[in-house]
């Protein structure tokens, strides 16, 4: 099953394919410290073994996160960091690596450039995805035609709270991966992996045979390697987040120790190659 | 009157092209339950018969309709009516939805509450019926609103409602509904958010407009009973807009009748100085719907100013605006300095102390009124009592 589902997933979006396992997704807020060193944090990061950056848009109320993305917000805010920024950050990551490139933002700043002056220029940068998220697959209409007529892939999330309905229309909606949220409750880390996370996947797993992904409060490697039990990737953010806000001046060596330890203490040997 | 409800919206939650739900999936599972639930609920007689008597006998209702005899002579122009929910228990409107949500949250055997308050209006009158109902409450709160209203946190814990202050952002309205999201989100199992206004996902705008239209059902039948004839124009301040949505709901399809909503315009009109989303707004997405939001050219949501907690938002509510596109309704400012002088006059033509969120209303009458005929009939929803904003009053009316 498991080459099947990469197989599909390579023909639609090859940089979203997880050459690990687990993946790894990194997920950062752009312009926390400045604009620079968070490009510099990025390609730190894929050197140590990220697969996939999702490349957070600042956003001035930002619902769905804990306090440690927020403070990076408002940090990358005051920088006056916006979605031009990021894209821009994006085409000049793309120039230099071949990772999965997510633009990660809350749908405000994207309806305020224009849905489709956005996915043009997404996609234009070289990104591979958007992941938006406050939009849910009912509002999803014209957001995944220009998606589509784009060559991006579409991100949704599915929660623990979702109902079986609900995961089948994400799965019918999604591309690239799926994002499978741990458990209910806003970014951040924790101390424990809620079982509600294999549960969901397995219940993601009846309705796609795209890989799914793992995120909210992983930051150990300990739920690193758990979370390769049985998904294929997993997102770490706020930890990384965490360390870049706890690392002023040396934010790219920091969390590129970060992933070298979840890889060291996460991963099995990539066995299997596809 | 056989023509009476009308349908303003063609999909459930859309008001033309606003509304919606852009919400995190985690959500997603509550909203629909809650939506189910109302939808049963408002079908069901034993509902609808429980939350009348809960209004009758627990909150008040109805609300007089009183003709402002001196008001209207000192002005010289419309004769003026005053609605007046600041007579209801708790001193405002906000008690009509909280009752109603109370005993949908009842039927969905979640006990534990979480709102979030500006003014504090909202914040009281969800701690009286968590207190009614032997709910748990807690109420978010920006730190500069709690400054702002400091009796109406010790009223909300005097009621055994927990205030969570909070403190990013703005430190007001916006930032506490933010708070209660993020609580929302991660105890969305066990929890119902009592959301205070027409704002936020489908079903929250229509659901709490229903539990609202109370008042413009009472208003149309006490005018039609003194006059004979329906209102020249019904003004209500807006802040998210569920006093004016209230009001105005009974009157959307008597087309001859004028509704005015009044938003805040602070102490000027640069981005940030005011509240007014027709002034300056363009539509966008905040807390979950599609309206006309206060932002910049990047769209981040812009700072507000108003002197009045309660109006001191950067978006509308869905509905009013597709009123306004449809220009079925006007919109428009009063500055704070234009409370101030209203909230004075009121109180000293008629004995009545508006809060400063209605006193916008009186501001857009005292422009009005006297350029309107003596046959016309203005209505003005006097939405809630001005005992919070004795500290404001004080600090900014030069008095004895």
């Amino acid at each position: 099953m498991n080459h099947i589902k990469r197989t599909i997933a390579a023909e639609n979006h090859p940089r979203l394919n997880f050459r690990r396992t687990p993946g790894l997704v990194v997920y950062l807020t752009c312009g926390d410290p400045d604009l620079t060193t968070t490009r510099e944090i990025i390609l730190a990061a894929i050197k140590a073994g990220a697969d996939v950056i999702e490349l957070g848009v600042p956003f001035s109320d930002p619902v769905a996160d804990g306090p440690v993305i927020q403070r990076a917000s408002e940090r990358a805010l005051k920088n006056g960091t916006s979605l031009q920024d990021v894209l821009k950050l994006a085409q000049e990551i793309r120039g230099q690596s071949d990772a999965g490139l997510i633009i990660f933002s809350y749908f405000n700043p994207i309806l305020r450039m224009g849905m489709e002056r956005f996915c043009a220029a997404a996609a234009e940068a070289g990104a591979d995805g958007v992941l938006i998220t406050d939009m849910v697959v009912e509002e999803a209409g014209e957001y995944r035609r220009c998606m589509d007529s784009h060559g991006l892939a579409p991100i949704f999330l599915a929660a623990p709270t979702s109902t079986d309905q609900r995961l089948r229309s994400i799965a019918q909606a999604s591309r690239g991966f799926i994002y499978a949220v741990s458990r209910t409750g806003i970014t951040g880390q924790q101390k424990q992996l809620a079982g509600d996370a294999r549960e969901l996947v397995q219940r993601i797993r009846k309705y796609t045979k795209l890989p799914v992904a793992v995120g909210f409060g992983i930051s150990n490697p300990e739920q690193f390697r758990q979370v390769g039990e049985f998904a294929d990737a997993a997102v770490i953010g706020s930890a990384i987040v965490h360390t870049i806000e706890q690392n002023p001046g040396r934010g790219p060596q920091a969390v590129a120790e970060l992933i070298g330890s979840l890889r060291k203490g996460g991963s099995k040997a990539a066995n299997s190659p596809r | 009157m056989a023509t009476r409800a009308i349908q303003t919206k063609p999909t459930p939650g859309r008001f033309g092209p606003y509304g919606g739900r852009y919400v995190p999936e985690t959500l997603m599972a509550a909203l629909e339950q809650l939506e189910r639930e109302y939808e049963k609920a408002r079908r069901d007689k034993k509902f609808r018969d429980e939350f009348q008597r809960l209004l009758k006998e627990y909150a008040g209702r109805p609300t007089p309709l009183f003709f402002a005899r001196r008001l209207t002579q000192h002005l010289g122009g419309a004769k003026i009516y005053l609605k007046r929910e600041d007579l209801l228990h708790t001193g405002a409107h906000k008690i009509n939805n909280c009752l109603g949500q109370a005993l949908l949250a009842q039927r969905m055997s979640k006990h534990r509450i979480i709102a979030e308050t500006g003014a504090g209006q909202h914040g009281v009158a969800s701690a009286t019926v968590c207190a009614l109902f032997g709910f748990q409450c807690v109420v978010y709160m920006g730190v500069e609103d709690m400054r702002r209203q400091e009796l109406n946190v010790f009223r909300m814990r005097l009621l055994g409602a927990e205030v969570r202050g909070v403190d990013s952002g703005s430190r007001t309205l916006k930032d506490a509904i933010n708070e209660a999201m993020r609580d929302w989100v991660t105890n969305v199992r066990t929890t119902h958010y009592l959301l205070g206004s027409v704002l936020g996902a489908h079903p929250y705008p229509t659901m709490v407009r229903d539990f609202h239209s109370v008042i413009g059902h009472e208003a149309r039948a006490q005018i039609l009973k003194a006059e004979g004839r329906l209102p020249t124009a019904i003004i209500a301040c807006v802040g998210g807009g569920s006093n004016a949505i209230g009001i105005f709901h009974e009157f959307i399809s008597d087309k001859k009748v004028r509704l005015i909503g009044v938003e805040a315009g602070g102490r000027g009109t640069g981005l940030g100085d005011h509240a007014a989303r027709f002034r300056g707004g363009l539509p966008g997405v905040l807390q979950g719907t599609y309206s006309y939001v206060l932002q910049d050219a990047h769209g981040q949501i812009a700072a507000t100013h108003s002197i009045s907690a309660g109006l001191d938002y950067p978006s509308i509510g869905p509905e009013h605006a597709a009123l306004a596109d449809a220009k079925r309704a006007e919109y428009v400012a009063a500055s704070d300095q234009e409370t101030l002088d209203a909230c004075t006059l009121l109180a000293r033509t008629e004995g009545i102390i508006p809060a400063l969120e209605s006193s916008h209303a009186v501001a857009e009458c005292v422009k009005r009124a006297p350029a309107m005929k003596k046959s016309d009939i203005l209505v003005v929803n006097i939405s809630g009592r001005g005992d919070k904003d004795m500290g404001i009053l004080r600090e900014n009316l030069k008095i004895g």
